[in-house]
């Protein structure tokens, strides 16, 4: 599903150029669920942002679904997420402007998708807001407007699934919750799961855990199931 | 803390805002501007109006009437000669110049000046110094656009009538001369030894006459005024003192700088209201470093006194921005009137009007930002920990609010009342002007409510989320459709206006004739049809024109103003004063009907009979009219207004005065008329056997296609019959349109600071919007939007808000405009959709272009940004 073949990427500040990640190889199965472990700095998120195609690496390559992102354009990258990668973020990032359903909607409106009011609502009701289609944002707790994302994450049928500490501003109690919700999905519709986090509970629900120190691979383990 | 600290750290604390807290408070600049420009511009004028009064008048007194001086004035005038008081006659009328050598005609204002006119100031000419030599002969100083349109030199010799006289040079600067009214007819000036030899100046021509005095003592003309002016009044002869003359000049000039600086007024609020929308706006995104200020141990009012002082050297900034601005706009507003003016106005920095806009600037931005501020109290220092933390609950009573509420309106009221120079008036004003910005505030909030419930489901995405925009949260919507929406209201009520006034005076749209001849005698109508005929010019009607006075009302006589010089009577009334009874002016006018036997298309029977058709009519006597044989009362139909106030109805009695002959009439009919058509229409329409046989002037109203010929048919006329004018109407539209053309550049060039401000506060709008924008798009762009869609986006939502603000201002201006043409200009309205269109278009078009351009951070930015943020 995913192959990274010697990532690297380095940024120039004034004269020094400081290097993020370095040589980092990486293979995901369909289907699976990993999650990418690190202290800050260590360059998780950098390394989620170069696998989900949000950034180019200065060196090296990403193969999604068969689909090298390296020669991309910002643009056809952009077009690629549509078709086949969510996100879950911290801080939710729902549109304040929108209500919930019509925040679902937004993936498969930029797709030009038909019958998206009745698809999104569908996944509201599958994460448990069948009754709150038309809150804003502002109206709901923290939890809900992480369910609302997942329903936003899940309703373009992405193959694969990136999130960024998606519990990381949610009570214990309604972070479980979400991770349940994000297993569940995972389960039934076969989506790749990627997730970026430093809560070593969290990361313990996953069925491969990959460590990262100082921008390189320091372990990557199976769980023992 | 000393204020030193205090200001230290508000400056170290806006390093990274400056750039947008001066945009946010620049709004006030184009007010301040606007009022700088246009205070300066008046009071340089009136300092230069009093200085040069006395030149501009010529004279220390002027005494002036439409019919040579009666035997009383004539006496007085005499005497006063005998005193030694220097005299000097000014005959003005307007004729036909000929150009002896090519034939040439144009209409001039003719002058005829005895010497010693003027008294005061000079009269260049050129070749210079010809004034002087203007009373050695047979001489004429005319406009330099007479010998354009006459084709003819200096030394070429023109007849004015049955007098040739010699151009000796032309007028190059006329002391308080509006030089722009030559155009509708240039002037000629003669000595006025010569004037019998025009023989222009019998019956029936319109002269003005006037007499100038030399008293040199200022004191002496008020006495002498007070003291003759019920003599003067009693010979329909109107006085005027260099005293009054200047206070009228200053009252005119003061009020044009009032009125005109409304306009300032009105874009400093708006700039108010965009200052304290963004201020709001930027407050609450300040939350968290204010709640961090006060973990560490700031107290609620240092926190305000820092934010305070920002606000306070950035609308420092602003003001003096707006004073700069509208120094420069003071120098191109004389250069816009350019021959409206009758002085030359210097360029010269008027200290008051820029230190009062500094001053007024700097209020405007604290008093506006102070509301937004106070909020900074309540900023709880739980919010550095938690984010969601409830404000600070207000108090049941916070007196500073209430106080900075009351402080805003009070100096809001006090501003328009200084401004307006009158309690008042001002007060009137104030109301005005809340009415008007209360009813674009909630025609803002319609419009914005109705398009967010409007469905747009049909609409492409981005249409749509670009409209939703409008309504994230802390959105400033409403601000900016009120503030671009007023200035459009501002720009489409001057254009409708301005063509509702010109449409009804558009020669050859709307009215049939473009040529009038004027001063037609009787006998002379057959031959000038005949004339005009060979040019093929087609004479469209000919109206008979007879001047009388009313002599009674329904039988009781006009009383003839009656005064002696004891009497007291008051000498200030005004000529048209109504003081003499409630129908005074319409019982002493001078009146000129005329006689037919049809309704003209421009007036239609509200009461009363016709006597049309020759049936009734024919002058047979009514029998009713037997009371008093020896004068059997004509039929008259009279205009509904002028009936009113004669205080008459169908069936009551008038008797005119005709030149002498006493006609009695029954009034048998009232018509409305529309005066706004260019049509000669009448207050009093006779039966033709009234006046037939009284003497009568013609008006003949011809049409012809091609200039040449008018001009041609016109030297021909002229050329027979020297007594007759020709006015070629679309001369007169072309100076017409020049003059409200000028005018209205002005008044749009005053507008266009709310216009202006208008876009600053959407600046403003987009500016503090700005991370939270970036922040969407890049949400929308790591879903998969390409840089088109979120351009696409960004357009619907600023052509949206453009469209928004131009549909409420349009709308409103709409009713403006009704209303002004309805009460202020009696001319019928329409509503030039066209124009309204372009104009929403523009203010649309304009508006995305300025949003967009506000925005470019918003392509830049890469979607790695949303997790970065983190």
């Amino acid at each position: 599903m995913l192959i990274a073949r010697g990532l690297e990427k380095t940024y120039r500040s004034g004269e020094r150029t400081l290097t993020v990640l370095r040589n980092v190889d990486l293979d995901i199965e369909e289907g699976d669920f990993v999650a990418i472990l690190g202290p800050s700095g260590s360059g998780k998120t950098t390394l989620l942002g170069l696998l989900a195609g949000l950034d180019s690496p200065t060196r090296g390559s990403v193969r999604i679904a068969g689909t090298d992102l390296t020669p991309l354009s910002e643009d056809e990258r952009a077009r690629f997420r549509r078709a086949t990668v969510g996100f879950v973020f911290q801080s939710f990032q729902l549109m304040p402007s929108l209500t919930a359903r019509e925040n679902v909607q937004v993936p498969l409106e930029l797709r030009g998708d038909g019958d998206v009011a009745r698809r999104a609502a569908e996944l509201l009701r599958r994460v448990g807001l069948g009754d709150r289609l038309d809150h804003y944002p502002a109206q709901l707790s923290g939890g809900e407007q992480q369910r609302v994302a997942l329903a936003r994450a899940f309703v373009n049928e992405p193959k694969i699934l990136f999130a960024d500490e998606p519990t990381g501003n949610l009570d214990a109690g309604t972070g479980e919750a979400i991770i349940a919700l994000l297993e569940e999905l995972n389960r039934e519709r076969g989506t790749t799961l990627v997730l970026v986090t430093h809560d070593p509970h969290l990361a313990g629900r996953a069925r491969r855990t990959i460590r990262l120190a100082d921008g390189a691979i320091v372990s990557d383990t199976a769980a023992a199931a | 803390m000393t204020f030193r600290r205090l200001l230290s750290l508000a400056l170290r604390e806006s390093r990274f805002s400056r750039r947008r807290l001066f945009l946010f408070l620049s709004a006030i600049s184009l007010g301040v501007a606007a009022l700088v420009a246009v205070q300066g511009f008046a009071s340089t004028m009136q300092r230069e109006v009093r200085e040069q009064a006395r030149a501009m008048l010529g004279a220390d007194m002027q005494l002036s009437s439409r019919e040579p001086f009666g035997p009383r004035s004539s006496e007085l005038l005499a005497e006063f000669a005998a005193q030694g008081i220097a005299i000097a006659r000014v005959t003005s009328f307007t004729s036909m110049a000929r150009h002896t050598g090519g034939g040439a005609t144009r209409f001039v204002q003719v002058r005829a000046v005895e010497p010693g006119f003027p008294f005061y100031g000079t009269i260049e000419t050129s070749p210079p110094g010809r004034w002087e030599a203007l009373h050695d002969g047979r001489n004429a100083i005319v406009d330099p656009a007479l010998l354009v349109a006459l084709d003819a030199e200096i030394g070429d010799t023109i007849s004015i009538g049955e007098a040739e006289l010699t151009i000796i040079g032309t007028l190059e600067r006329l002391p308080g001369d509006i030089e722009i009214a030559s155009s509708f007819a240039p002037r000629v000036f003669m000595p006025a030894a010569y004037l019998d030899e025009t023989g222009l100046l019998g019956f029936g021509s319109r002269g003005e006459y006037d007499a100038f005095l030399k008293v040199d003592d200022l004191e002496l003309a008020e006495l002498i005024d007070d003291r003759y002016r019920p003599v003067w009044r009693a010979e329909r002869v109107r006085s005027r003192t260099l005293r009054e003359q200047q206070e009228q000049m200053d009252e005119v000039l003061g009020s044009l700088g009032r009125y005109l600086g409304l306009v300032g007024v009105f874009a400093l609020l708006l700039g108010g209201i965009g200052v304290a929308s963004a201020m709001s706006a930027y407050m609450s995104r300040k939350v968290d470093g204010i709640a961090v200020l006060r973990c560490i141990g700031a107290t609620s009012g240092q926190v305000f006194a820092i934010y305070l002082l920002q606000a306070a050297v950035m609308g420092l900034a602003g003001a003096a921005f707006g004073v700069a601005l509208g120094a420069a706009a003071q120098w191109l507003l004389p250069q816009m009137l350019t021959g409206l003016l009758p002085v030359d106005v210097p360029v010269r920095v008027d200290v008051p009007a820029a230190a009062g806009g500094l001053l007024v600037g700097m209020w405007a931005a604290l008093a506006f930002a102070l509301l937004p501020l106070l909020d900074v109290r309540r900023v709880s220092p739980l919010s550095a920990l938690r984010r969601r933390v409830e404000p600070l609950p207000r108090g049941p009573r916070d007196l500073v609010r209430t106080g900075a509420w009351a402080a805003l309106i009070a100096s809001v009221l006090l501003l328009i009342v200084y401004q307006a120079q009158s309690v008042g008036v001002g007060l009137a004003m104030a109301a005005g002007i809340g009415a008007t910005l209360l009813v674009l505030w909630l025609a803002a909030r319609i419009a914005a409510r109705s398009l967010r419930a409007a469905p747009r489901g049909a609409l492409p995405y981005t249409a749509r989320q670009g409209i939703a925009n409008l309504y994230r949260p802390g959105n400033q919507t409403v601000t900016v459709v009120l503030a671009l929406g007023f200035g459009a209201f501002l720009i489409a009520t001057l254009i409708l206006t301005q063509a509702n006034i010109l449409r009804p005076l558009a020669v050859n749209t709307e009215t049939r004739f473009n040529l009038i001849l004027l001063d037609v005698q009787a006998d002379q109508v057959e031959p000038v049809e005949r004339i005009l005929a060979r040019r093929g010019i087609d004479v469209l009607e000919s109206v008979p024109l007879v001047s009388m006075r009313v002599a009674a009302v329904k039988g009781e006589p006009v009383r003839p103003v009656n005064v002696t010089l004891d009497s007291p009577e008051d000498g200030r009334e005004t000529e048209r004063g109504r003081g003499d009874g409630p129908r005074g002016w319409a019982v002493r006018r001078e009146y000129r009907s005329t006689f037919r036997n049809v309704l003209s298309d421009s007036e239609r029977l509200v009461a009363g009979k016709w006597w049309g058709n020759g049936a009734a009519g024919e002058g047979a006597p009514l029998a009713g009219a037997a009371a008093d044989p020896k004068a059997a009362p004509y039929e008259v139909s009279l205009e509904q207004e002028i009936a009113e106030e004669l205080g008459v109805g169908v069936g009551d009695r008038i008797d005119w005065d005709v030149q002498g002959v006493i006609v009695p009439t029954v009034v048998t009919s009232i018509r409305a008329v529309d005066w706004a058509r260019l049509e000669p229409n009448f207050f009093a329409v006779f039966e033709p056997a009234a006046l037939e046989a009284a003497p009568q002037m013609w008006v003949l109203l011809a049409h012809g296609e091609d200039a040449d010929a008018r001009a041609l048919a016109q030297r021909d006329v002229v050329a027979e019959h020297s007594n007759i004018s020709a006015i070629d109407l679309t001369l007169v539209q072309a100076a017409l349109d020049e003059v409200i053309g000028r005018v209205s550049v002005v008044i749009r060039f005053l507008a266009g600071f709310s216009v202006a401000t208008g876009f600053v506060v959407l600046l403003g709008a987009v500016a503090t919007g700005r991370l939270q924008r970036i922040r969407e798009s890049v949400l929308l762009k790591t879903l998969g939007a390409t840089r088109r869609q979120i351009g696409a986006i960004l357009l619907a939502e600023y052509a949206a808000l453009g469209l928004l603000a131009a549909i409420v201002g349009a709308g409103l201006s709409l009713a403006a405009a009704w209303a002004l043409a309805r009460y202020l200009f009696d001319v019928p309205f329409a509503a030039e959709p066209v124009t309204l269109v372009a104009l929403a278009a523009g203010v649309a078009a304009l508006s995305a272009v300025i949003g967009l351009s506000g925005s470019r951070e918003v392509f830049r930015s890469t979607p790695m940004e949303a997790l970065r943020e983190e």
